[in-house]
């Protein structure tokens, strides 16, 4: 299978990704989107480590996946604590630290 | 004497008398300026435990330097000529690249004379403060400074070197202004310290300058370093060099046009305006430009200078003195002229240079004991010091009257009394340089006769004019001893010029050149006399057979001018201070309205840019995030462009 193929739907989940986060309001799909991107970023590491033979890619998108997983952890938290508290999701709504 | 010229360079060098190392009694050199130095620390260091012997102790270091000197001067009296000066290296001071300097003294004829002179004079004055200043609850503070000034005195006049020398010569100008203003608390005296300080310091730039073209020209500041090398130099560095040693003496010796602090220094205890701003300090700068004799030798232009300077002054304090109606501020006038005689005598080269010294020391004799008179009678009028109000107090206080009587007698220039022999021999000296100059001095001993008769007769004679509650007394003894050893000064003084005497003693420090006389001298004489004679004449007319008034008579210009100082001080506010203020204010303007709105200016745009950019933080993540994505965005076009 043609390698570029594998770029153009990492691309197309980027874009998908990138859109989201910046056009939906609720936190979690936001955070989603964030996921997604991502893993767009990942498919792409894996994709070019095949093509150029070497595991480096591969690594790095292991890598990628723990970080994700932590960061799952603590983003879920405080989408949870911001639930309960502020009893909205949006955000929009979390907008007062500002200057 | 050969005058040393341009020509004859090598003749110069030779004329400088050979210098021998300290020893036996020199090595006390160092003690003789230590001892009331240590007296000063202990005095103002020592606080209120001090108090009850702190005058004393200021008597007897005085006394002790006096006597270490006068050993000196009688050891140096069994020498021979070219025995007699010794010099004293106490340690390396300076050791910096060209500059090697150490610190030692010079004791030679020259300098022995001043010892002698601030030190004896010092030390009756020391006396004599100790029943003046009885009442005064810091006396003891007052004999502290009084010490200090005789060790930084002994210091200028001891030096070997041009900047030891101004050591000395910053810690007299020190001592004068905080004894001039030591009763601080009275607004106008405090002010009077700080022009006397300030005037002074314009002076000390051109001392200070003096040195730098002595080091650039010569790379050296010692006195022989210097003299040796002085013949090798150009005459404009070398004329350069004389008019700023010149400056810095106008600045200390009150001369024209630096001369308006010294009335006003009269603010100062009668001790004080007698021991430093009459006999010792004042005199410095006549020391000075005395000691760069091998400098002035060597400029024609220089010595010009010098000479038409002390003429000038000699006859602006004459003038001054007439109009006075503060008898300290008439001595103090008389002062002026008197130095300006000295000066014009150290103007006149190796033909004027000993008379110069001749009449320091009995003008250091007379005026000292002028001033003390002075002083014995303000302590017998409750502290008034306006002349109107004296009159006929020779029946209240005869030793302070005889006293007095002796040194006016004396400074007036009657035979066979000191100010005869100094004064005369100083006119005479200029007649044979310029008629001009000569004619000055003249004209200045007839108006010196008149001013001074005039303080003899509305203190002593004409009619009483005391307020009632006054009543007039003779001093205590402690205060007339003093008067009296000076008055005796004054009387045998002239006896330093017996088989000229003090012209041969300091010849082979300054030089000696016989003078060609251009008028007989026994006419000279004749018509000093003659102006001299007229002077007391006119003040007996005006004064004694014609009713003082008690309050100041309007008079005409010349006496509103003379009263004013001939206006120098207006002189100098139009032509100095006030130039000066408007520069500074248009420079604080330029800092207010220039420098400061460019700061400030740069702030406020600062914060204003970055109270715009905050908007920027609005707290809406979504934001943030498309700030992130078109900076992403630009970062890869970026590095896109530029692999491409």
């Amino acid at each position: 299978m043609n390698p570029a193929n594998y770029l153009y739907l990492s691309a197309l989940l980027f874009t998908i990704g990138a859109a989201g986060v910046l056009m939906r309001r609720n936190a979690i799909i936001v955070f989603m989107c964030v996921e997604l991107m991502l893993n767009a970023a990942n498919l792409t590491f894996v994709t070019f480590a095949r093509q150029h033979g070497n595991l480096e890619g591969q690594i790095i998108a292991l890598f990628v996946m723990v970080v994700a997983a932590a960061e799952v952890v603590v983003g879920l938290a405080i989408i949870v604590t911001m639930q309960r508290t502020r009893r909205s999701a949006s955000v929009d709504d979390a907008h007062l630290l500002k200057y | 004497m050969m005058i040393p010229t341009s020509e004859a360079p090598a003749g110069a060098a030779e004329q400088l008398q050979n210098i021998g190392e300290a020893t036996g009694v020199f090595n006390l050199t160092w003690l003789m300026i230590a001892l009331p130095l240590f007296g000063a620390l202990v005095l103002l260091c020592g606080g209120k435990r001090t108090d009850s012997w702190g005058h004393i102790l200021g008597c007897l270091t005085v006394l002790g330097s006096f006597l270490i000197g006068a050993i000196q001067f009688l050891t140096l009296l069994g020498k021979d000529a070219d025995e007699r000066a010794y010099n004293q290296h106490l340690y390396d001071w300076l050791d910096s690249g060209n500059l090697q300097l150490g610190v030692g003294f010079q004791v030679d004829q020259l300098s022995i004379c001043f010892v002698l002179l601030i030190t004896f004079v010092g030390f009756l004055i020391h006396l004599y403060s100790v029943e003046y200043m009885a009442h005064d609850l810091r006396r003891r503070r007052f004999f502290g400074y009084l010490n200090l000034f005789i060790s930084a005195m002994l210091l200028l006049v001891l030096a070997d070197s041009y900047l030891l020398l101004f050591v000395g010569w910053e810690g007299v100008g020190l001592a004068s202004y905080l004894l001039i203003g030591f009763w601080q608390h009275v607004p106008d005296y405090a002010t009077a310290a700080k022009k006397a300080f300030v005037m002074n310091r314009v002076g000390d730039i051109g001392l200070l300058v003096a040195m730098f073209f002595m080091f650039d020209q010569f790379g050296s500041l010692a006195f022989d370093e210097v003299f040796e090398a002085v013949p090798g130099a150009s005459d404009g560095w070398v004329t350069a060099i004389g008019l700023m040693l010149l400056l810095g003496a106008v600045g200390k010796s009150a001369q024209f046009p630096l001369q308006a602090w010294l009335l006003d220094a009269m603010a100062g205890p009668t001790p004080v305006s007698a021991l430093i701003h009459a006999a010792t300090m004042v005199t410095a700068g006549v020391y000075l430009i005395v000691r760069s004799a091998p400098i002035y030798n060597l400029s024609d232009t220089a010595q010009l200078v010098v000479a038409i300077v002390g003429a000038i002054t000699l006859v602006i304090g004459a003038l001054i003195g007439t109009a006075k109606d503060d008898i300290k501020k008439a001595l103090a006038a008389s002062t002026m002229s008197q130095i300006g005689y000295m000066v014009l005598a150290a103007g006149l080269g190796p033909a004027g240079y000993a008379f110069a010294i001749f009449h320091l020391l009995t003008h250091g004799f007379f005026k000292a004991g002028l001033f003390l008179s002075a002083g014995s009678v303000m302590h017998g009028m409750h502290d008034d010091t306006d002349m109107r109000r004296y009159g006929a107090l020779r029946a209240a206080m005869p030793i302070t009257y005889a006293c007095f009587g002796l040194g006016f007698l004396a400074i007036i220039g009657i035979p066979p009394f000191a100010g005869f022999w100094s004064k005369d021999k100083i006119i005479e000296a200029a007649f044979n340089d310029n008629i001009a100059l000569g004619l000055c001095a003249l004209i200045g001993a007839g108006i010196t006769a008149f001013y001074m008769s005039r303080v003899m007769i509305m203190t002593f004679f004409s009619d009483k004019r005391w307020d009632s509650g006054v009543h007039p007394h003779e001093s205590p003894k402690l205060m007339t001893l003093p008067l009296i050893v000076l008055a005796g000064g004054a009387v045998l003084g002239g006896g330093l010029l017996i088989n000229d005497g003090i012209v041969t003693w300091l010849e082979p420090v300054v030089g000696h050149e016989e003078a060609h006389h251009r008028m007989p001298v026994w006419a000279l004489t004749a018509l000093t006399l003659f102006v001299i004679v007229v002077g007391v004449a006119a003040a007996l007319k005006m004064y004694q057979f014609s009713p003082v008034a008690r309050t100041q008579p309007q008079g005409g210009v010349l006496v509103h001018a003379a009263r004013h100082d001939l206006y120098q001080d207006t002189v100098n506010e139009a032509v100095l201070m006030r130039p000066g203020q408007w520069a500074t204010r248009f420079l604080v303007w330029l800092d207010h309205r220039g420098l400061d709105n460019l700061v400030n200016g740069l702030a406020a745009l600062l914060g204003g840019t970055a109270g715009r950019l905050r908007r920027v933080q609005a707290g809406f993540v979504r934001s943030y995030a498309l700030t992130m994505f078109g900076g992403a965005a630009l970062t890869v076009l970026a590095v896109l462009v530029v692999r491409l």
